[in-house]
Protein backbone atom coordinates (compact mmCIF):
# COMPACT_ATOMS: atom_id res chain seq x y z
CA UNK A 1 0.00 0.00 0.00
CA UNK A 2 2.33 2.74 -1.31
CA UNK A 3 -0.35 5.71 -0.55
CA UNK A 4 -1.21 4.95 2.97
CA UNK A 5 0.37 7.30 4.99
CA UNK A 6 -0.39 8.58 8.10
CA UNK A 7 -2.22 11.79 6.86
CA UNK A 8 -4.99 9.55 4.67
CA UNK A 9 -5.26 7.22 7.81
CA UNK A 10 -5.73 10.50 9.86
CA UNK A 11 -8.15 11.77 7.72
CA UNK A 12 -10.05 8.95 7.28
CA UNK A 13 -10.59 8.25 10.96
CA UNK A 14 -11.38 11.86 10.93
CA UNK A 15 -14.15 11.56 8.33
CA UNK A 16 -15.89 8.25 9.95
CA UNK A 17 -16.09 9.81 13.65
CA UNK A 18 -17.26 13.14 11.79
CA UNK A 19 -19.88 10.97 10.03
CA UNK A 20 -21.11 8.83 13.00
CA UNK A 21 -21.25 12.23 15.05
CA UNK A 22 -23.31 13.87 11.94
CA UNK A 23 -26.01 12.03 13.52
CA UNK A 24 -25.91 13.09 17.33
CA UNK A 25 -24.16 16.22 17.27
CA UNK A 26 -26.43 19.80 18.29
CA UNK A 27 -27.42 21.83 15.72
CA UNK A 28 -25.20 24.97 16.38
CA UNK A 29 -22.24 22.11 16.45
CA UNK A 30 -23.31 21.15 12.97
CA UNK A 31 -23.55 24.50 11.55
CA UNK A 32 -20.38 25.87 12.22
CA UNK A 33 -19.04 22.64 11.20
CA UNK A 34 -20.33 23.46 7.79
CA UNK A 35 -19.54 26.65 7.13
CA UNK A 36 -15.71 25.33 8.71
CA UNK A 37 -15.95 22.49 6.24
CA UNK A 38 -17.10 25.71 3.12
CA UNK A 39 -14.24 28.23 4.21
CA UNK A 40 -11.67 25.10 5.10
CA UNK A 41 -11.92 24.30 1.17
CA UNK A 42 -11.13 27.48 -0.23
CA UNK A 43 -8.28 28.00 2.42
CA UNK A 44 -7.02 24.32 1.03
CA UNK A 45 -6.96 26.23 -2.20
CA UNK A 46 -4.71 29.01 -0.85
CA UNK A 47 -2.51 26.18 0.99
CA UNK A 48 -2.11 25.44 -2.58
CA UNK A 49 -1.15 28.80 -4.11
CA UNK A 50 0.66 29.70 -0.56
CA UNK A 51 3.57 26.65 -1.24
CA UNK A 52 3.60 28.23 -4.86
CA UNK A 53 5.20 31.20 -3.03
CA UNK A 54 1.81 33.15 -4.16
CA UNK A 55 -1.10 34.72 -1.06
CA UNK A 56 -4.30 36.08 -3.36
CA UNK A 57 -6.75 38.59 -1.54
CA UNK A 58 -9.43 38.02 -3.43
CA UNK A 59 -10.65 34.86 -3.30
CA UNK A 60 -13.80 35.83 -2.16
CA UNK A 61 -14.28 35.87 -5.97
CA UNK A 62 -14.79 32.39 -6.19
CA UNK A 63 -16.20 31.87 -3.13
CA UNK A 64 -19.20 34.30 -4.57
CA UNK A 65 -19.24 33.03 -8.09
CA UNK A 66 -19.49 29.77 -6.41
CA UNK A 67 -21.89 30.78 -4.34
CA UNK A 68 -24.58 33.02 -5.97
CA UNK A 69 -24.31 30.29 -9.09
CA UNK A 70 -25.94 28.05 -6.67
CA UNK A 71 -28.10 30.37 -5.73
CA UNK A 72 -29.04 31.77 -8.56
CA UNK A 73 -29.81 28.02 -10.17
CA UNK A 74 -32.68 27.71 -7.31
CA UNK A 75 -34.28 30.79 -8.48
CA UNK A 76 -35.43 29.06 -11.82
CA UNK A 77 -35.84 25.49 -10.64
CA UNK A 78 -33.10 23.72 -9.78
CA UNK A 79 -32.46 22.18 -5.94
CA UNK A 80 -29.93 19.13 -6.58
CA UNK A 81 -27.43 20.08 -4.43
CA UNK A 82 -24.65 17.68 -6.50
CA UNK A 83 -26.00 19.91 -9.14
CA UNK A 84 -26.19 22.92 -7.66
CA UNK A 85 -22.68 22.33 -5.60
CA UNK A 86 -20.90 20.70 -9.01
CA UNK A 87 -22.45 23.97 -11.21
CA UNK A 88 -20.93 26.24 -8.65
CA UNK A 89 -17.87 24.69 -8.64
CA UNK A 90 -17.57 24.47 -12.50
CA UNK A 91 -18.39 28.24 -12.61
CA UNK A 92 -15.70 29.54 -10.57
CA UNK A 93 -13.50 26.64 -12.10
CA UNK A 94 -14.18 28.10 -15.19
CA UNK A 95 -13.38 32.19 -14.23
CA UNK A 96 -10.18 30.80 -12.54
CA UNK A 97 -8.93 29.33 -15.40
CA UNK A 98 -9.76 32.30 -17.86
CA UNK A 99 -8.22 35.01 -15.10
CA UNK A 100 -5.79 32.86 -14.72
CA UNK A 101 -4.08 33.74 -18.30
CA UNK A 102 -3.51 37.56 -16.68
CA UNK A 103 -2.89 36.47 -13.72
CA UNK A 104 -0.11 33.83 -13.73
CA UNK A 105 2.26 36.64 -14.84
CA UNK A 106 1.94 38.48 -11.66
CA UNK A 107 3.69 37.74 -8.05
CA UNK A 108 3.84 38.97 -5.03
CA UNK A 109 1.65 42.38 -4.00
CA UNK A 110 0.87 42.36 -7.64
CA UNK A 111 -1.34 39.00 -7.42
CA UNK A 112 -2.55 39.55 -4.22
CA UNK A 113 -4.10 42.92 -5.19
CA UNK A 114 -5.41 42.14 -8.19
CA UNK A 115 -7.09 39.18 -6.95
CA UNK A 116 -8.51 41.43 -4.90
CA UNK A 117 -9.56 43.98 -7.27
CA UNK A 118 -11.17 41.62 -9.63
CA UNK A 119 -12.94 40.01 -6.66
CA UNK A 120 -14.35 43.43 -5.89
CA UNK A 121 -15.62 44.02 -9.35
CA UNK A 122 -17.83 40.86 -8.53
CA UNK A 123 -19.00 42.29 -5.03
CA UNK A 124 -19.55 46.05 -7.17
CA UNK A 125 -21.61 44.16 -10.13
CA UNK A 126 -23.60 42.03 -7.38
CA UNK A 127 -24.51 45.12 -5.43
CA UNK A 128 -25.76 46.96 -8.04
CA UNK A 129 -28.13 44.01 -9.16
CA UNK A 130 -31.36 44.87 -8.18
CA UNK A 131 -32.52 41.29 -9.46
CA UNK A 132 -30.15 39.60 -7.14
CA UNK A 133 -31.82 41.75 -4.15
CA UNK A 134 -28.52 43.90 -4.25
CA UNK A 135 -26.64 44.63 -0.40
CA UNK A 136 -29.62 42.20 0.79
CA UNK A 137 -29.28 38.94 -1.37
CA UNK A 138 -31.43 36.67 -1.14
CA UNK A 139 -32.96 32.94 0.22
CA UNK A 140 -31.94 29.75 -1.02
CA UNK A 141 -34.39 27.48 -0.34
CA UNK A 142 -33.16 23.74 1.16
CA UNK A 143 -31.74 21.27 -1.69
CA UNK A 144 -32.86 18.12 -2.34
CA UNK A 145 -30.18 15.24 -2.57
CA UNK A 146 -31.09 13.27 -5.91
CA UNK A 147 -34.26 13.05 -5.08
CA UNK A 148 -34.84 12.90 -1.52
CA UNK A 149 -36.01 15.93 -0.26
CA UNK A 150 -35.03 16.08 3.48
CA UNK A 151 -37.31 18.37 5.79
CA UNK A 152 -36.14 20.47 8.84
CA UNK A 153 -33.25 19.22 10.72
CA UNK A 154 -32.37 16.18 8.53
CA UNK A 155 -31.80 18.86 5.76
CA UNK A 156 -28.78 20.12 7.57
CA UNK A 157 -27.61 16.47 8.49
CA UNK A 158 -27.87 15.41 5.03
CA UNK A 159 -26.08 18.75 3.94
CA UNK A 160 -23.29 17.85 6.41
CA UNK A 161 -22.66 14.27 5.16
CA UNK A 162 -22.48 15.65 1.88
CA UNK A 163 -20.31 18.23 2.32
CA UNK A 164 -18.16 15.93 4.62
CA UNK A 165 -17.80 13.46 2.17
CA UNK A 166 -17.08 15.62 -0.80
CA UNK A 167 -14.33 17.69 1.23
CA UNK A 168 -12.77 14.21 2.04
CA UNK A 169 -11.98 13.31 -0.84
CA UNK A 170 -10.77 16.38 -2.43
CA UNK A 171 -8.86 16.84 0.82
CA UNK A 172 -7.32 13.54 0.47
CA UNK A 173 -6.78 14.06 -3.44
CA UNK A 174 -4.76 17.22 -2.75
CA UNK A 175 -2.76 15.40 -0.11
CA UNK A 176 -1.41 12.60 -2.66
CA UNK A 177 -1.71 15.44 -5.33
CA UNK A 178 1.23 17.74 -3.17
CA UNK A 179 3.12 14.25 -3.29
CA UNK A 180 2.95 14.34 -7.05
CA UNK A 181 5.79 15.47 -9.40
CA UNK A 182 3.35 18.18 -10.30
CA UNK A 183 2.43 18.64 -7.21
CA UNK A 184 5.98 18.93 -5.75
CA UNK A 185 6.94 21.99 -8.70
CA UNK A 186 4.82 24.34 -6.08
CA UNK A 187 8.24 24.15 -4.30
CA UNK A 188 9.91 24.99 -7.45
CA UNK A 189 8.31 27.92 -8.45
CA UNK A 190 8.46 29.35 -5.18
CA UNK A 191 11.73 28.96 -4.60
CA UNK A 192 13.45 29.14 -8.32
CA UNK A 193 11.61 30.09 -11.32
CA UNK A 194 14.59 29.96 -13.67
CA UNK A 195 15.53 26.76 -12.45
CA UNK A 196 12.27 25.42 -13.37
CA UNK A 197 12.43 27.17 -16.91
CA UNK A 198 15.94 26.22 -17.54
CA UNK A 199 14.45 22.41 -16.64
CA UNK A 200 12.08 22.58 -19.26
CA UNK A 201 8.93 23.62 -17.96
CA UNK A 202 6.57 26.36 -17.90
CA UNK A 203 6.38 28.17 -14.69
CA UNK A 204 3.43 30.05 -15.08
CA UNK A 205 1.77 27.26 -16.45
CA UNK A 206 2.37 25.57 -12.92
CA UNK A 207 0.60 28.30 -11.29
CA UNK A 208 -1.82 28.14 -13.33
CA UNK A 209 -2.72 24.76 -12.76
CA UNK A 210 -2.16 25.76 -9.17
CA UNK A 211 -4.87 28.58 -9.52
CA UNK A 212 -7.68 27.30 -11.56
CA UNK A 213 -8.01 24.44 -8.26
CA UNK A 214 -7.90 27.08 -5.99
CA UNK A 215 -10.85 28.53 -7.59
CA UNK A 216 -12.46 25.28 -7.68
CA UNK A 217 -12.20 24.08 -4.14
CA UNK A 218 -13.30 27.74 -3.67
CA UNK A 219 -16.13 27.55 -5.49
CA UNK A 220 -17.29 24.30 -3.79
CA UNK A 221 -16.67 25.98 -0.65
CA UNK A 222 -19.04 29.15 -1.75
CA UNK A 223 -21.76 26.71 -2.49
CA UNK A 224 -21.73 25.09 -0.11
CA UNK A 225 -22.20 28.17 1.87
CA UNK A 226 -24.82 28.99 0.10
CA UNK A 227 -26.83 26.09 0.83
CA UNK A 228 -25.33 26.03 4.30
CA UNK A 229 -27.00 29.44 5.47
CA UNK A 230 -29.72 29.29 3.12
CA UNK A 231 -29.14 33.05 1.80
CA UNK A 232 -26.90 34.81 -0.56
CA UNK A 233 -25.52 38.02 -0.21
CA UNK A 234 -22.88 40.39 -1.14
CA UNK A 235 -21.02 41.62 2.10
CA UNK A 236 -20.62 37.44 3.38
CA UNK A 237 -20.00 36.36 0.10
CA UNK A 238 -18.05 38.35 -1.98
CA UNK A 239 -16.73 41.26 0.24
CA UNK A 240 -13.00 42.07 0.33
CA UNK A 241 -13.13 41.06 4.11
CA UNK A 242 -14.53 37.53 3.20
CA UNK A 243 -11.35 37.53 1.39
CA UNK A 244 -9.10 38.26 4.11
CA UNK A 245 -11.02 35.73 6.38
CA UNK A 246 -9.74 33.02 4.08
CA UNK A 247 -6.10 34.25 4.56
CA UNK A 248 -6.79 34.28 8.53
CA UNK A 249 -7.60 30.59 8.15
CA UNK A 250 -4.58 29.70 6.02
CA UNK A 251 -2.26 31.73 8.53
CA UNK A 252 -4.28 29.90 11.55
CA UNK A 253 -3.40 26.78 9.83
CA UNK A 254 -0.21 26.80 8.40
CA UNK A 255 0.60 25.02 5.18
CA UNK A 256 2.08 22.07 6.93
CA UNK A 257 -0.66 19.49 6.20
CA UNK A 258 -3.95 19.64 4.25
CA UNK A 259 -5.73 18.24 8.17
CA UNK A 260 -4.62 21.27 9.60
CA UNK A 261 -6.90 23.92 6.84
CA UNK A 262 -9.81 22.34 8.65
CA UNK A 263 -8.77 22.15 12.22
CA UNK A 264 -7.85 26.03 11.47
CA UNK A 265 -10.96 27.14 9.53
CA UNK A 266 -12.93 25.46 12.68
CA UNK A 267 -10.85 27.11 14.87
CA UNK A 268 -11.93 30.20 13.72
CA UNK A 269 -15.12 29.51 13.83
CA UNK A 270 -15.44 29.39 17.49
CA UNK A 271 -12.92 31.84 17.84
CA UNK A 272 -15.48 34.39 16.12
CA UNK A 273 -18.36 32.97 17.24
CA UNK A 274 -17.66 33.22 21.03
CA UNK A 275 -15.81 36.57 20.42
CA UNK A 276 -18.93 37.77 18.66
CA UNK A 277 -21.22 36.47 21.56
CA UNK A 278 -19.21 37.68 24.45
CA UNK A 279 -17.47 40.94 22.87
CA UNK A 280 -20.13 42.38 20.29
CA UNK A 281 -18.48 45.99 19.92
CA UNK A 282 -15.14 44.81 19.72
CA UNK A 283 -15.30 40.93 18.54
CA UNK A 284 -12.71 41.96 15.63
CA UNK A 285 -10.35 43.34 18.27
CA UNK A 286 -10.61 39.50 19.82
CA UNK A 287 -10.16 38.40 16.39
CA UNK A 288 -6.71 40.39 15.65
CA UNK A 289 -5.60 39.90 18.73
CA UNK A 290 -5.83 35.85 18.04
CA UNK A 291 -4.05 36.46 14.16
CA UNK A 292 -1.18 38.38 16.66
CA UNK A 293 -0.85 35.78 19.33
CA UNK A 294 -0.60 33.06 16.03
CA UNK A 295 1.81 34.82 14.31
CA UNK A 296 4.22 35.33 17.52
CA UNK A 297 3.74 32.34 19.07
CA UNK A 298 3.21 30.13 16.05
CA UNK A 299 4.16 31.16 13.16
CA UNK A 300 3.75 28.01 10.91
CA UNK A 301 0.32 27.99 11.99
CA UNK A 302 -1.61 25.28 14.43
CA UNK A 303 0.08 22.37 13.09
CA UNK A 304 3.43 23.57 14.09
CA UNK A 305 1.85 22.03 17.05
CA UNK A 306 1.57 18.35 15.73
CA UNK A 307 5.09 18.88 14.49
CA UNK A 308 6.95 20.06 17.95
CA UNK A 309 4.51 17.02 19.55
CA UNK A 310 6.41 14.92 17.62
CA UNK A 311 9.48 16.46 17.89
CA UNK A 312 9.53 15.89 21.75
CA UNK A 313 8.98 12.08 21.15
CA UNK A 314 11.21 10.96 19.32
CA UNK B 1 32.31 15.82 -37.23
CA UNK B 2 29.09 16.69 -37.04
CA UNK B 3 27.92 20.82 -36.55
CA UNK B 4 25.60 20.72 -34.08
CA UNK B 5 24.93 24.41 -33.36
CA UNK B 6 25.03 27.16 -36.05
CA UNK B 7 25.24 30.83 -35.29
CA UNK B 8 24.88 33.01 -37.88
CA UNK B 9 24.69 36.66 -38.17
CA UNK B 10 23.65 37.41 -34.70
CA UNK B 11 22.86 40.86 -33.35
CA UNK B 12 21.55 42.15 -30.34
CA UNK B 13 21.28 46.01 -28.97
CA UNK B 14 19.51 47.43 -25.89
CA UNK B 15 18.00 50.78 -27.54
CA UNK B 16 21.80 51.87 -28.86
CA UNK B 17 23.93 49.75 -27.09
CA UNK B 18 25.13 47.17 -28.97
CA UNK B 19 25.86 44.37 -27.07
CA UNK B 20 26.33 41.39 -29.33
CA UNK B 21 26.96 41.87 -33.61
CA UNK B 22 28.06 39.47 -36.52
CA UNK B 23 28.28 36.60 -34.28
CA UNK B 24 28.81 33.98 -36.49
CA UNK B 25 30.13 30.21 -35.02
CA UNK B 26 29.43 26.62 -35.82
CA UNK B 27 30.20 24.32 -33.00
CA UNK B 28 30.73 20.86 -33.96
CA UNK B 29 30.09 17.69 -31.86
CA UNK B 30 32.02 16.72 -28.23
CA UNK B 31 34.03 20.00 -29.00
CA UNK B 32 34.87 21.55 -25.76
CA UNK B 33 35.14 25.54 -25.85
CA UNK B 34 36.17 28.20 -23.95
CA UNK B 35 34.67 31.87 -24.38
CA UNK B 36 36.33 34.32 -22.93
CA UNK B 37 36.45 38.19 -23.00
CA UNK B 38 36.60 41.40 -20.64
CA UNK B 39 33.28 42.11 -18.81
CA UNK B 40 30.55 43.41 -20.71
CA UNK B 41 32.16 41.95 -23.49
CA UNK B 42 28.91 40.10 -24.71
CA UNK B 43 29.59 36.35 -23.69
CA UNK B 44 26.71 36.21 -21.29
CA UNK B 45 24.48 37.67 -23.90
CA UNK B 46 25.53 35.22 -26.08
CA UNK B 47 24.74 32.18 -23.99
CA UNK B 48 21.42 34.37 -23.00
CA UNK B 49 20.38 34.48 -26.72
CA UNK B 50 21.09 30.75 -27.64
CA UNK B 51 19.34 29.23 -24.58
CA UNK B 52 16.63 31.50 -25.33
CA UNK B 53 16.73 33.95 -22.36
CA UNK B 54 17.41 37.19 -24.80
CA UNK B 55 15.74 37.48 -28.41
CA UNK B 56 18.07 38.35 -30.56
CA UNK B 57 17.69 41.16 -32.55
CA UNK B 58 18.31 39.34 -36.11
CA UNK B 59 20.35 36.42 -36.98
CA UNK B 60 19.92 33.01 -37.41
CA UNK B 61 20.14 30.03 -34.48
CA UNK B 62 20.10 26.70 -35.33
CA UNK B 63 20.46 23.73 -33.40
CA UNK B 64 20.49 20.22 -34.89
CA UNK B 65 19.23 21.46 -37.55
CA UNK B 66 16.18 23.27 -36.28
CA UNK B 67 15.71 26.88 -36.22
CA UNK B 68 15.42 27.62 -32.46
CA UNK B 69 15.47 31.47 -32.71
CA UNK B 70 12.78 33.01 -30.19
CA UNK B 71 11.73 29.66 -29.08
CA UNK B 72 11.47 30.31 -24.77
CA UNK B 73 14.09 28.43 -22.58
CA UNK B 74 11.78 25.50 -22.00
CA UNK B 75 11.52 24.46 -24.85
CA UNK B 76 15.10 25.01 -26.14
CA UNK B 77 16.22 23.00 -22.59
CA UNK B 78 13.91 20.09 -24.18
CA UNK B 79 15.31 20.36 -27.71
CA UNK B 80 18.88 19.29 -26.03
CA UNK B 81 20.34 22.62 -24.77
CA UNK B 82 20.89 23.62 -21.48
CA UNK B 83 22.88 25.91 -19.02
CA UNK B 84 24.16 26.29 -15.59
CA UNK B 85 24.89 30.00 -13.93
CA UNK B 86 26.84 32.18 -13.11
CA UNK B 87 25.10 32.29 -9.30
CA UNK B 88 24.09 29.10 -8.76
CA UNK B 89 19.84 29.02 -9.63
CA UNK B 90 19.06 26.10 -7.09
CA UNK B 91 16.17 25.58 -4.89
CA UNK B 92 17.52 27.24 -1.56
CA UNK B 93 15.72 26.28 0.83
CA UNK B 94 15.42 22.38 -0.31
CA UNK B 95 18.28 19.80 0.44
CA UNK B 96 21.15 18.84 -2.26
CA UNK B 97 18.66 15.69 -2.66
CA UNK B 98 16.00 17.36 -3.10
CA UNK B 99 16.93 19.53 -5.56
CA UNK B 100 18.37 17.02 -7.85
CA UNK B 101 15.25 14.70 -7.73
CA UNK B 102 12.90 18.06 -8.67
CA UNK B 103 14.98 18.32 -11.88
CA UNK B 104 14.83 14.50 -12.57
CA UNK B 105 11.10 14.70 -11.98
CA UNK B 106 10.87 17.81 -14.18
CA UNK B 107 12.94 16.08 -16.83
CA UNK B 108 11.42 12.71 -17.01
CA UNK B 109 7.90 13.02 -16.77
CA UNK B 110 5.04 15.14 -18.85
CA UNK B 111 1.93 15.01 -19.48
CA UNK B 112 -0.01 12.70 -17.02
CA UNK B 113 3.13 11.33 -15.81
CA UNK B 114 3.41 15.06 -13.81
CA UNK B 115 0.56 13.20 -11.43
CA UNK B 116 2.59 10.49 -10.57
CA UNK B 117 4.59 10.34 -7.41
CA UNK B 118 7.49 13.29 -7.21
CA UNK B 119 9.48 10.28 -4.87
CA UNK B 120 10.31 7.06 -6.20
CA UNK B 121 12.66 4.22 -5.39
CA UNK B 122 14.55 3.99 -8.85
CA UNK B 123 14.24 8.00 -9.64
CA UNK B 124 16.25 8.13 -6.25
CA UNK B 125 18.82 6.11 -7.73
CA UNK B 126 19.31 7.65 -10.03
CA UNK B 127 19.60 10.81 -8.40
CA UNK B 128 21.99 9.32 -5.52
CA UNK B 129 24.72 8.24 -8.41
CA UNK B 130 24.46 11.22 -9.87
CA UNK B 131 25.38 12.65 -6.70
CA UNK B 132 28.39 10.56 -6.42
CA UNK B 133 29.47 11.40 -10.10
CA UNK B 134 29.39 15.22 -9.25
CA UNK B 135 31.42 14.61 -5.73
CA UNK B 136 28.32 15.86 -3.82
CA UNK B 137 26.79 12.73 -1.99
CA UNK B 138 28.36 13.94 1.19
CA UNK B 139 25.64 17.20 1.25
CA UNK B 140 23.15 15.07 -0.12
CA UNK B 141 20.92 16.23 2.60
CA UNK B 142 22.31 19.10 3.66
CA UNK B 143 19.96 22.82 2.98
CA UNK B 144 21.46 24.60 -0.26
CA UNK B 145 21.20 27.83 0.81
CA UNK B 146 24.10 26.46 3.60
CA UNK B 147 26.36 24.80 1.21
CA UNK B 148 30.27 26.35 0.25
CA UNK B 149 30.33 28.01 -3.09
CA UNK B 150 32.01 25.25 -4.65
CA UNK B 151 29.30 22.51 -3.99
CA UNK B 152 26.60 25.32 -4.63
CA UNK B 153 28.38 25.50 -8.25
CA UNK B 154 28.57 21.68 -8.43
CA UNK B 155 24.54 21.47 -7.93
CA UNK B 156 24.02 24.33 -10.05
CA UNK B 157 26.03 22.64 -13.24
CA UNK B 158 24.61 19.06 -12.11
CA UNK B 159 21.18 20.10 -12.15
CA UNK B 160 21.97 21.63 -15.98
CA UNK B 161 23.09 17.97 -16.56
CA UNK B 162 20.18 15.51 -15.49
CA UNK B 163 18.38 15.94 -18.68
CA UNK B 164 21.90 14.75 -20.70
CA UNK B 165 21.83 17.80 -22.91
CA UNK B 166 23.40 17.73 -26.25
CA UNK B 167 25.39 20.97 -25.69
CA UNK B 168 25.73 22.23 -21.97
CA UNK B 169 26.82 25.77 -21.91
CA UNK B 170 28.13 26.39 -18.32
CA UNK B 171 28.71 30.44 -17.44
CA UNK B 172 32.11 30.77 -15.03
CA UNK B 173 31.50 27.66 -13.75
CA UNK B 174 34.68 28.65 -10.88
CA UNK B 175 33.42 32.48 -10.85
CA UNK B 176 34.08 32.70 -6.47
CA UNK B 177 36.13 29.55 -6.10
CA UNK B 178 39.20 29.84 -4.84
CA UNK B 179 42.43 29.06 -7.04
CA UNK B 180 43.04 25.52 -4.97
CA UNK B 181 39.96 24.24 -5.55
CA UNK B 182 39.15 25.06 -8.92
CA UNK B 183 41.09 22.19 -11.17
CA UNK B 184 39.36 19.40 -8.34
CA UNK B 185 36.19 21.16 -9.19
CA UNK B 186 36.49 21.40 -12.68
CA UNK B 187 37.72 17.72 -13.41
CA UNK B 188 34.88 16.52 -11.75
CA UNK B 189 32.72 18.78 -13.91
CA UNK B 190 34.74 17.84 -17.36
CA UNK B 191 34.89 14.13 -16.50
CA UNK B 192 31.48 13.32 -15.67
CA UNK B 193 30.47 15.68 -18.72
CA UNK B 194 32.89 13.78 -20.69
CA UNK B 195 31.04 10.21 -19.92
CA UNK B 196 27.61 11.59 -21.33
CA UNK B 197 29.51 13.01 -24.48
CA UNK B 198 28.40 16.17 -23.74
CA UNK B 199 29.55 19.29 -25.59
CA UNK B 200 30.33 22.04 -23.81
CA UNK B 201 31.14 25.61 -23.75
CA UNK B 202 32.19 27.68 -20.90
CA UNK B 203 32.54 31.30 -20.42
CA UNK B 204 36.17 31.45 -18.20
CA UNK B 205 38.18 34.19 -17.17
CA UNK B 206 40.76 31.86 -16.36
CA UNK B 207 43.31 31.23 -18.85
CA UNK B 208 45.01 28.53 -16.70
CA UNK B 209 41.67 26.88 -16.81
CA UNK B 210 40.95 27.58 -20.53
CA UNK B 211 44.44 26.07 -21.66
CA UNK B 212 43.67 22.88 -19.51
CA UNK B 213 40.14 21.92 -20.39
CA UNK B 214 39.65 23.69 -23.90
CA UNK B 215 40.31 22.78 -27.42
CA UNK B 216 38.85 25.89 -29.07
CA UNK B 217 38.52 29.44 -28.07
CA UNK B 218 35.80 31.96 -29.14
CA UNK B 219 37.47 35.17 -27.99
CA UNK B 220 34.70 38.01 -27.56
CA UNK B 221 35.23 42.02 -27.19
CA UNK B 222 33.08 44.61 -27.73
CA UNK B 223 30.25 42.18 -28.72
CA UNK B 224 32.03 40.67 -31.36
CA UNK B 225 33.75 37.53 -31.76
CA UNK B 226 37.87 38.64 -32.38
CA UNK B 227 38.93 35.37 -32.67
CA UNK B 228 37.92 31.66 -32.84
CA UNK B 229 40.77 29.07 -32.86
CA UNK B 230 42.18 26.12 -31.51
CA UNK B 231 42.94 27.26 -27.92
CA UNK B 232 47.06 27.65 -28.23
CA UNK B 233 46.42 29.98 -31.22
CA UNK B 234 44.44 31.45 -29.92
CA UNK B 235 46.20 32.60 -26.81
CA UNK B 236 49.04 33.92 -28.71
CA UNK B 237 46.53 35.96 -31.05
CA UNK B 238 47.50 39.70 -30.90
CA UNK B 239 44.17 40.80 -30.70
CA UNK B 240 43.28 38.26 -27.58
CA UNK B 241 46.25 39.13 -26.09
CA UNK B 242 45.34 43.17 -26.71
CA UNK B 243 41.95 42.93 -25.68
CA UNK B 244 41.41 39.95 -23.47
CA UNK B 245 43.91 38.70 -21.47
CA UNK B 246 45.09 42.39 -21.00
CA UNK B 247 49.06 41.86 -21.61
CA UNK B 248 49.29 44.99 -23.73
CA UNK B 249 47.60 46.77 -20.43
CA UNK B 250 50.18 45.33 -17.91
CA UNK B 251 52.80 46.23 -20.33
CA UNK B 252 51.89 49.52 -20.95
CA UNK B 253 51.19 50.11 -17.24
CA UNK B 254 54.61 48.72 -16.76
CA UNK B 255 56.01 50.72 -18.79
CA UNK B 256 54.31 53.87 -17.80
CA UNK B 257 55.55 52.89 -13.99
CA UNK B 258 59.27 53.26 -15.37
CA UNK B 259 58.70 56.41 -16.56
CA UNK B 260 57.04 57.56 -13.69
CA UNK B 261 60.14 56.13 -11.24
CA UNK B 262 62.40 57.88 -14.42
CA UNK B 263 60.69 61.02 -13.67
CA UNK B 264 61.09 61.10 -10.29
CA UNK B 265 64.67 59.97 -10.55
CA UNK B 266 65.39 63.09 -12.38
Amino acid sequence: MRYLDKTVVGLSIAFLVLLFADFFMAEWVRFMGLQSLARGAVALGLLVLWRTGLVSFGHALYFGIGAYAAAMLTLVGYHDAFFLVFAGTLASGILAYLLGFLLRRYRGIFFALLNMAFSMILYGVIVKTEELGSTDGFSVLAPTFLGYAPEGEAVQTTLFLFTLFFTYIVTVGVHLYLKTTLGGMSMAVRENEIRVEYLGYSAEKVIHVKYVFSGLVAGFGGAIMALAIGQVDPDSMANWNVSGEFVFITILSGIGNVAATFIGAFVFELIRTYAFEYAPLFWQLILGGSLLAIIMFLPNGIWSLVDRLRKSEG
Amino acid sequence: MTAVLEVRDLQKSFGAVVAAKDINVTVNEHEIIGIIGANGAGKTTFVNMVTGYLKPTSGQIEFAGRNIMGLPPRDITVLGISRSFQVPQVFASESVFDNLLMAYAITEETGMGLLAPLYNDERAARVDSHLERYKIADYRNAVSSTLPQGIRKLLDIAMAAVSKPTILMLDEPTSGISAEEKFGLMDIIMEALAEDKTTVLFIEHDMEIVERYVSRVLAFYQGQIICDAPTAEALVDPGVREFVIGEEYHRTRTEAAARQGGADNA
